[in-house]
């Protein structure tokens, strides 16, 4: 029994870091994924602001969810979130402003990222507390591997370098069409036809 | 003049979904149609128009004047999700026609990242009360812009040969990274 429920925790962990991955698969959260991309620092900085958000949002969500009423279920998730959002936001202008400024407004976004209120509605809502915390996990670090994956792609080849280290020589011309907003979609896209490929390989069913 | 200005340069050279990657999600869900990207596209220009009329009082009379700028979020999203239901409400009375055209959209756009984005940027620009009504409005037009334009593309490739892969949103993403960059010659228009 006991054994059961840690494989069933660890099945909720999982899911979130290939099967159900945020961006490639549900397409959920895509405005941070092709906004703040260009560089792995920024990806990752928005990953873990989104993880923040998604556990805090998720934990609280799984509290409460025998006490609000179905009828305003909707309206008082959101004010959750745009509070934690708000704690996420003053603490990255506190501690990096460098990076605070990069992502500009795309923080407060985080409020309308489609994942948050998607996970507190598809499942804190109907599963405890501990689950619930799994999921987040799972969901966030999914969603922070893809945009540094995203990063990772477009850094490179956008500047030639990974995390402001240079790797690629003088000898590199960089492609600038990688840093602007053509080539976060161009990145995208092509991801998704590979992730949608391996998984085509593995004979696994697709679910959108 | 700085009122055209501010119009152009919301509604084409920082068109919000073509340049912020802001309203993918409709972008991407709603754009199988022509019929439906329109209607979505007018929903959501009157929508952004009302939030930009609403949400510049609330954050400088209300979040400035008391001194509290940092519940700007909360007050946001509660005035968008509020102005809304009301929109929803006063179209469902006054004509069924338009309620069944724009009706199911309308919950959709409270969670559209372009609404919120729309009085964060205001915020951010200092625009005045005018200004933002007109950057409210030319955000509107230019997500119409980008919705139709999609739409038009998905309809012909319906007949187009695909590799499996790139189905569905692989190809949509691709056509939507080529708009991005033939966008970008309005670039020089204004500076």
């Amino acid at each position: 029994m006991a054994n059961g429920r840690a494989a069933s925790l660890w099945y909720e962990f999982k899911k979130g870091l290939w099967q159900e991955i945020p961006p490639f698969r549900l397409v959920l959260g895509t405005c941070p994924t092709l906004a703040v991309t260009n560089s792995v620092i920024n990806g990752i900085a928005m990953g873990l602001a989104t993880l923040f958000v998604l556990l805090t949002s998720n934990i609280s969500v799984s509290l409460i969810r025998k006490v609000v009423p179905s009828q305003v279920r909707i309206a008082a998730y959101v004010v959750l979130i745009a509070m934690y959002v708000t704690v996420a936001d003053m603490f990255l202008a506190a501690e990096f402003p460098p990076i605070s400024k990069a992502l500009g407004p795309y923080v407060p976004l985080i409020v309308v990222n489609c994942i948050i209120l998607g996970r507190a509605e598809a499942y804190a809502q109907k599963n405890p507390i501990i689950p619930s915390i799994m999921d987040a996990l799972g969901m966030g670090i999914g969603f922070t591997m893809s945009l540094a994956v995203m990063g990772v792609i477009r850094e490179l080849f956008g500047f030639g370098s990974i995390m402001d280290i240079k790797l690629l020589g003088d000898w590199f011309e960089p492609w600038i069409v990688m840093i602007l907003p053509g080539g976060a979609f161009l990145v995208f896209g092509f991801l998704v036809a590979l992730v949608n490929y391996i998984s085509r390989r593995k004979a696994e069913t697709v679910c959108h | 003049m700085k009122l055209i200005l501010i119009f152009i340069s919301a509604s084409l050279i920082n068109n919000f979904v073509l340049t912020y990657f802001l309203g993918i999600c409709p972008f991407l869900g709603v754009s199988n149609k022509t019929e439906n990207a329109l209607n979505m596209g007018l929903a959501t220009t009157f929508v952004m128009t009302l939030t930009a009329a609403v949400t510049w009082p609330i954050y400088t009379y209300i979040l400035v004047k008391f001194n509290v700028p940092f519940l700007e979020y909360v007050a946001f999203i509660i005035a968008i999700a509020a102005l809304v239901q009301l929109v929803e409400m006063y179209i469902r009375k006054s004509s069924p026609a338009i309620y069944r055209a724009m009706g199911i959209y309308l919950p959709l756009i409270t969670t559209n990242c372009a609404v919120l984005g729309l009085a964060l940027f205001m915020v951010l620009r200092d625009y005045n009360y005018i200004e933002s009504i007109f950057f409210g409005f030319g955000t509107g037009v230019g997500f119409t812009i980008a919705m139709l334009m999609m739409s038009g593309i998905r309809e012909e490739l319906e007949f187009a040969d695909v590799p499996e892969v790139f189905q569905g949103v692989s190809i949509t993403l691709i056509i939507a990274g080529m708009m991005a960059l033939a966008f970008m010659g309005f670039a020089g228009l204004i500076r």
